[in-house]
């Protein structure tokens, strides 16, 4: 049998060598890969030493082996087992086993018997390991095969006895992802009869080592993943192991005792040492909430994250974990928390003047008082208030699943998440801040703990202040006091940071229509209104009275009483703000005033369809265009690409789909006007001069179609091949030009032939849409192209000129869904004229913060370029930490620029700017035979660049001479 | 009997001077060589003449370990080392080893200075005292001799504080020291791993109180003072200079940080600079925040806090001030009180407690009008405000130590004796273990029954393993060896090769027993019935059957003979060695139940 393998081996591996040396002759692309069996064979014979062996060994495993070739460089491998002595070689062969055996298109049940042969044979524990670790992947590739998979499961049963902790921990694996409970099924004739896994499990829940007891309580888990039902005894067990002196032991058990208690919820245990019991979703909550306070990090950041996901734990379980049932001196305290309740609810501010106030009053029974094993007792406000902010972030997280399943839970936990905008870690801060948005259906604030969260918002973190601004947007207040109090907040908050201005605009818009009654009793105070005295009209650029202004208008939607109190000059401001801001000023039904706005605003639904239709009627118009004559072609072209790039701007949501068209019909336009050129026309060494204007076409539209492809998220494929389609014209308009310009040959052929393997690479990617390209370019181009191939570049060139004249105009079907990506650089705000300083060669930070829109994976496309005033230009990649996510769609770019320059004698100004990489290898369709991990190099497919997609920022910056 | 017996000195049943003797196995150790604060007499140090009354201390003590740098906790330390006369080594941390000494420098220089007291210890014995110190790691196991060993826990509280395990053999004792399981702003909860030592010593300050979070707390302090800021007035932070002080340093620089605030900060001098750089340098010792962040910016580089400057009191705005010291008895804190009580805008903060007399606890008593010496009366007019901040734990935090660590029993000091006998209950009540309260000069003893590690030579546990087929972690198994004891030290070795040791050659010992059956067959017919039935019965056993007639299992070798005198009744001879009894005498009860008839 071995020697036939090698035969065949052998004769693929010569057939393949002369293939190579054809290609050379033919310059044929397609390739068949050397067969990988052959050479590993010749190299694992002539390995002299169990090291070399290794070596090799090694480099095979670099590259990835087609599916054709696996059975055959198994057999060699297995070959090479049996022969081996040194246990690291053997360990790296079973290893190559278990990688080989997941190669897609493999079926590996042709080795399952070898495998299972030689680890009866192995001696070295570490080898077992690795073998049982390959059983598992071939395990794991034949999930139908009931026979394979019993099979598997009794040999790891019996190696489960074997004395390195290695091999029980492969064994349980192996037990936990391929083990079945159904007892009932097949009793194969081979006598092997389906055992209890769970069983068998279970009892290494006491192994002596750690590693082999996480092992069984991980391969449990798996049996759970696997949708196998865990019986309940497992309970016990697992409790039990929550005391484990091992924290990955601890960790393990927590979730085990999760995951029984979401099968398990309603199912009454009893609680040791009395005779009550409770319900078992309970318990293990109790129990769960205990381990909160273990002694290790890992275990207590498992515990706070499960609580979270515990629904169905009783209501009087779930408020004990925030009540720590505070005392003094053996009297009973009231917390803080309850300290201002009342006081909030005496009608009393907080005096907190008296020492002692805090007293503690009652007298506590010692016998009553439980002061650990009270499970759930005060579990939160532990992992509220732990060493590692890890922890802290899981608890709110926790607190934030809760509160969002129970509103009277949401009630009680609002204390201790307002607490937590205090944290000294802003990442907690922040998520608390989240947390509360998330929760904010269900509670109303008190004007304590208003007061409280307002007093963030003179954070110096500007995500801290704009996550609070989103919170006040949905939070409920119960009083005016409340309302007046946010205000006056947000306005100390406008202007100490004046560029949260839209934040704060938005937050009071909803503010308002959210609080109309609470609003109403204020706008007299807040416009500064007098019942008989005419007041200062305020300045209308006042970007704080535009915030009242914005809130006022708001509740006045819904309250129609309020414009009485509006003196004349308010009116007046309405109408200009509801102009200039018409996001944040809603049309209002003034009395009096024509209904200008209510109009527009009733039927805004049937408004979007005139601009759709717009848009489709005038795209048809273009369409329709081969007919006319070039001159009318081209005014009908220009007239529509303004008319979209209008569009655009006045419909956003439509701006996506307009800009898209219009860049498309500007390379059209481009590519028309460059061949009514006249200088087809005159003969060759007449028109050096003007050819600018083609070539410049020719360039601008490979821009372009850059542009197209790379800055709008939801290109469908049918759109690339346009897009490329019109690439390929673009190339060829840049040959011709340049056959014409050019004297010699030589040059001309490097670039008809590089010409013709871009045509073959268009040809081959986007072989599935070329039916829809009919009577196109490249639909000619490829008729021709026996043709061409044969022929001198010349007339290569000619063909392409005609073609070029007589190609049609190609439709451009829209996609669904289409944006342009899009990016404002807040800071730096380039009005400043201080200049930067800093001493020349050393650098200088400079802080840039950008919106992206529509950007996808902004983390490797989004660059920052410095252009300095000697046109030398930096480019800086930003961190992947550097971008947040605040919404779908959106990013923001918070990072810190490096500047650095030689000392100069005026300060001058460098432009910032952002740009989007693009990788054209990213959108190519992959073939199977890339895949290998080899894209032939001769073709030219990937083209790096990057397109700048933010109006560029002058910075003022001043390097100064270095004093000695 | 080998037994544990721990004499408090200071802090038994009482809060300062905290002295603690523990013999174990042997070995006496004393933990911590504290003072009391009130007292200024002989009753200030903890009695050393209890320790020995003619001989030297050191012959007495193996070391003296240090667990913070408080004074209660290390006050005595000169006077011990230097002027009563000890030699020995003396641990402690890093941290504490740096600071201890500023801190006794200072109480000299009051005690000494200030009050003019004679026969107290000198800088230089300060001085000397300090170069016995050991200092020791977080976490590193220190050889104190061949079987002393001490390791060092992180225990919050202070700067430096740490928890110590004793060890002598499996012996161990540990003892907390001050502890806090809440981290605060500057330094981490205690922690402890699963050690189970034979004694927990942990101090019981809060035996009583469960805290409210401290989040609460924090809030209130910096709502108040940035309140009082905002409003344009001053705001007085009487402090002691180490610890708490940087607690809210920390806390208020922060604060101005997150909040952008140019309201200056300023710290009354003294020795709190020198302690700072301690601060800076320590930055292991902290919490994860600093721990993390020092890389950037070293918290305790105070941006917004300024060094006080005396003329500083008098500028005009809003300030923020630490003074020195705590109670608002003398010094600087109170020169700058005087100066702001009269102003209603101004606040004074008390962070910690004040004991009776001083301005401190006057006004926190509500006093309005205090009479000052020569005869002026102050008029107090700004707020006053008292916050506690104290890095103990309380109740529930010291039972989550215990759980922690599952000593087998505890014992309480650093507590009042009404307040730990609570937690005296709830400890053995809720952890089922015993726990001890005693008063000082009064010894507890704690027997101990102390593991003795025995060797077994490797072949012999691997052949015992193999035997047993699943692996059982906490059951005990049978083992058959044979022990030796030799030159105190105890193997557990393999019967051959223990008698290859000992020179002895092995003795058979062998059983034989006779069972009747009643078969009129012939013998080799009967042997080889009983051939089949064992065959039959013993399916793990090898059984053969031999050409000379005999049948054997194992090693059990079975013949059959006629009876002498009855024909019909045949004798089976068994014979097994003493290493088969089990089976031997299991075959003979089997035989003796006769033979299943045959199918004839």
């Amino acid at each position: 049998m071995a020697a036939h393998l090698k035969k065949r081996v052998y004769e693929e591996f010569t057939k393949v060598v002369q293939q190579q040396q054809e290609e050379i002759t033919t310059k044929k692309l397609r390739l068949t890969k050397p067969s990988k069996s052959a050479a590993l064979h010749i190299d694992l014979c002539k390995a002299t030493s169990p090291a070399d062996a290794l070596q090799y060994l090694l480099q095979f495993a670099r590259k990835p082996v087609e599916a054709e070739s696996v059975e055959g460089v198994v057999r060699i491998l297995l070959e090479h087992y049996y022969k081996e002595n040194d246990p690291s070689v053997r360990l790296k062969i079973a290893s190559l086993l278990g990688l080989l055996s997941k190669t897609a298109g493999f079926s590996p049940d042709c080795i399952m018997d070898d495998a299972i042969n030689i680890l009866q044979n192995e001696k070295s524990h570490q080898v077992l390991a690795q073998l049982l670790d390959t059983l598992l992947a071939i395990g794991s590739k034949l999930p139908e095969n009931q026979a394979i998979q019993l099979r598997l499961v009794d040999v790891a049963c019996k190696h489960l006895t074997d004395t390195s902790h290695g091999v029980r921990n492969k064994c349980l694996q192996l037990l936990g992802n391929l083990g079945s409970l159904e007892k009932s099924v097949t009793k194969d004739a081979e006598g092997l009869t389906a055992r209890d896994v769970q069983k068998i499990i279970g009892d290494y829940f006491s192994d002596q080592d750690p590693r082999v007891r996480t092992a069984a309580i991980k391969a449990m888990l798996q049996l759970h993943e696997r949708g196998l039902k865990l019986h309940q005894t497992i309970y016990n067990q697992a409790c039990k192991l929550l005391s484990d002196d091992y924290e990955q032991v601890r960790s393990a058990a927590v979730q085990l005792i999760w995951v029984v208690s979401q099968l398990y919820p309603e199912s009454i245990v009893p609680i040791p040492s009395s005779n009550e019991e409770i319900r078992l979703v309970d318990d293990a909550f109790g129990k769960i909430c205990h381990m909160v306070s273990d002694g290790s990090w890992v275990v207590r950041v498992q515990a706070a994250k499960l609580l979270g996901s515990m629904e169905q734990v009783s209501s009087h379980f779930l408020e004990q974990t925030l009540d720590k049932k505070l005392m003094s001196d053996l009297r009973r305290k009231r917390t803080a928390h309850e300290r201002a309740k009342e006081l909030y609810s005496s009608g009393e501010f907080s005096s907190g003047r008296k020492w002692g106030d805090d007293a503690p009053k009652e007298e506590i029974d010692t016998g009553a008082v439980n002061l650990i094993e009270s499970g759930a007792c005060g579990a939160f406000v532990h992992g509220l208030e732990d060493e590692m902010y890890e922890v802290r972030i899981a608890a709110v997280e926790a607190l934030c699943m809760l509160a969002q399943s129970s509103p009277s839970f949401a009630e009680k936990c609002l204390d201790f998440l307002v607490d937590m905008f205090n944290d000294e870690i802003e990442e907690v801060r922040l998520q608390s801040i989240h947390t509360m948005r998330k929760i904010s259906n269900n509670i109303t604030l008190r004007e304590d703990q208003l007061d409280t969260v307002l007093a963030v918002l003179e954070d110096s973190s500007r995500d801290i202040r704009e996550a609070l601004h989103e919170l006040l947007c949905c939070t409920n207040v119960s009083t005016k006091e409340g309302i007046h109090l946010a205000l006056v907040e947000l306005l100390k908050n406008l202007a100490k940071y004046p560029t949260d201005r839209d934040s704060i605009w938005k937050c009071l818009k909803f503010l308002g229509s959210r609080h109309p009654t609470l609003v109403l009793p204020l706008v007299p105070e807040l416009l500064s209104t007098h019942p008989f005295f005419d007041t200062a009209e305020p300045d209308m650029d006042d970007p704080a009275y535009i915030a009242v202004l914005v809130l006022i208008f708001n509740a006045a939607k819904t309250c129609p009483t309020m414009p009485a109190l509006f003196s004349d000059h308010t009116f007046r401001h309405y109408a200009y703000l509801r102009d200039s801001l018409s996001h944040l000023v809603p049309a209002l039904r003034l009395p009096g005033r024509k209904l200008v706005s209510s109009t527009v605003s009733s039927n805004i639904a049937p408004h979007e369809d005139p601009s759709q239709q717009f848009l489709q009627q005038s795209l048809d118009r273009v369409y329709s265009l081969q007919h006319l004559d070039p001159q009318g072609a081209q005014e009908l072209l220009e007239l529509t690409i303004r008319d979209l790039q209008r569009l655009g701007e006045l419909q956003s949501e439509l701006a996506g789909v307009a800009d898209f068209s219009a860049t498309y019909l500007q390379c059209q336009l481009l590519l028309i006007k460059a061949l009514q050129e006249k200088l087809w026309n005159v003969a060759a060494p007449l028109y050096l001069k003007q050819s600018d204007l083609a070539s410049a076409a020719a360039k601008q539209i490979m821009e372009e179609t850059y542009k197209m492809e790379f800055m709008y998220s939801g290109v469908e494929n049918k759109q690339v091949v346009i897009i490329h389609h019109m690439r390929l014209q673009a190339k060829a308009l840049q040959l011709i030009v340049t056959a014409r310009t050019t004297r010699g040959v030589d040059p001309l052929f490097g670039m008809c032939e590089k010409f013709l393997q871009e045509v073959d690479f268009f040809q081959r990617c986007f072989i599935a849409d070329l039916s829809h390209l009919q009577d196109s370019f490249v639909d000619k181009l490829l008729d021709l192209m026996p043709r061409l191939m044969a022929s001198k570049p010349a007339e290569v060139v000619k063909i392409l000129q005609t073609m070029l004249r007589q190609s049609t105009f190609l439709h451009l079907p829209l996609p669904e869904q289409i944006h342009k990506a899009s990016a404002t650089i807040i800071e730096p705000a380039g009005e400043s004229d201080n200049p930067l300083r800093f001493t020349s060669g050393l650098v200088v930070a400079l802080d840039v913060d950008a919106t992206l829109e529509h950007v996808q994976d902004p983390q490797s496309t989004v660059k920052v370029q410095v252009l300095y005033p000697d046109g030398q230009a930096q480019m800086i990649h930003p961190k992947p930490a550097d971008f947040r996510n605040p919404g779908p769609g959106r990013h923001r770019l918070i990072t810190q620029v490096y500047l650095s320059h030689t000392a100069w004698t005026e300060p001058c100004q460098v432009e910032v700017r952002l740009l989007l990489a693009y990788n054209s290898n990213a959108r190519i369709p992959k073939f199977p035979w890339i895949e290998g991990g080899e894209v032939s190099p001769q073709v030219e497919t990937s083209i790096e660049g990057t397109i700048p997609f933010s109006k560029p920022v002058k910075v003022y910056i001043m390097p100064k001479p270095a004093r000695r | 009997m080998p037994e544990i017996r721990v004499t408090p000195l200071g802090a038994g049943q009482d809060v300062g001077r905290s002295c603690i003797l523990v013999s174990i196995a042997g070995k006496n150790v004393m933990l911590d060589c504290g003072m009391h604060m009130g007292y200024n007499d002989d009753r200030r140090f903890p009695d050393f003449s209890y320790i020995t009354q003619s001989g030297r201390l050191t012959d007495f003590l193996d070391c003296v370990i240090i667990s913070h740098f408080h004074l209660d906790h290390c006050g005595a330390l000169p006077y011990f080392s230097e002027m009563v006369g000890y030699d020995g080594p003396i641990y402690m941390t890093h941290p504490t080893q740096a600071i201890c000494p500023i801190l006794l420098e200072d109480y000299r220089k009051i005690a000494v200075d200030k009050k003019g007291e004679a026969n107290f210890f000198t800088s230089q014995m300060i001085k000397d005292c300090m170069k016995k110190v050991v200092a020791v790691h977080l976490h590193q196991t220190v050889q104190v001799d061949d079987e002393l060993e001490i390791k060092a826990y992180y225990a919050g509280h202070v700067l430096g504080a740490a928890m110590f395990q004793i060890k002598v053999g499996s012996e161990s004792v540990v003892y907390t020291g001050d502890y806090n399981m809440t981290p605060d702003r500057h330094l981490g909860a205690a922690w402890i791993d699963k050690c189970r030592p034979n004694l927990l010593i942990t101090e019981s300050t809060y035996a009583t109180t469960i805290r409210d979070s401290k989040r609460c707390r924090e809030r209130d302090f910096l709502k108040k003072v940035h309140e009082t800021v905002e409003r344009g007035g001053k705001v007085l932070i009487p402090v002691f200079a180490l610890g708490r002080a940087q607690e809210l340093c920390i806390l208020l620089e922060t604060f101005w940080e997150r909040m952008n605030l140019k309201v200056p900060i300023y710290f009354s001098t003294g020795l709190t600079e020198k302690a700072n750089h301690y601060y800076k340098l320590f930055i292991t010792w902290t919490n994860q925040k600093i721990r993390k962040t020092f890389v950037q910016r070293n918290m305790f580089e105070f941006k917004h806090i300024k060094a006080f400057d005396r003329a500083f009191a008098d500028n005009p705005g809003p300030m923020v001030v630490f003074a020195t010291p705590g109670m608002l008895h003398a010094g600087q804190s109170l020169q700058i009180f005087r100066k702001w009580a009269g102003n209603e805008k101004n606040m004074v903060i008390m962070p910690g407690y004040c004991v009776q007399g001083t301005v401190g606890h006057k006004i926190l008593s509500g006093q309005r009008k205090l009479e000052m010496e020569g005869r002026q009366v102050l008029e107090v007019k700004m707020q006053v405000e008292y916050m506690s901040f104290s890095a103990h734990a309380d109740a529930k935090g010291i039972m989550q130590l215990v759980g922690q660590a599952e000593p087998e029993s505890v014992l309480l000091v650093h507590g009042e004796a009404k307040k730990m006998e609570f937690l005296r209950q709830k400890i053995e009540q809720e952890f089922r273990v015993s726990c001890y309260m005693p008063a000082n000069g009064e010894t507890v003893t704690l027997p101990t029954s102390p593991s003795i590690p025995v060797g077994i030579s490797l072949g012999l546990l691997k052949r015992e393993m193999a035997q047993g087929l699943l692996p059982e972690a906490k059951k005990p198994r049978l083992l058959h060896g044979t022990l030796i004891m030799k030159d105190s030290s105890f193997r557990l070795v393999s019967s051959e090769q223990a008698l290859k040791e000992l020179g002895l050659t092995e003795h058979q010992l062998r059983f034989t027993c006779r069972v009747h059956l009643q078969d009129t067959r012939k013998e080799q017919e009967t042997a080889l019935r009983v051939y089949s039935h064992l065959k039959n019965t013993l399916k793990d056993h090898c059984v053969q059957h031999l050409p000379d007639g005999s049948v054997t299992v194992e090693s059990i070798l079975i013949q059959a003979a006629a009876h002498s005198e009855d024909p019909g009744t045949k004798v089976l001879l068994v014979s097994w060695t003493y290493q088969d009894e089990e089976l031997g005498s299991f075959l003979t009860a089997l035989l003796k139940n006769g033979l299943p008839q045959a199918p004839s």
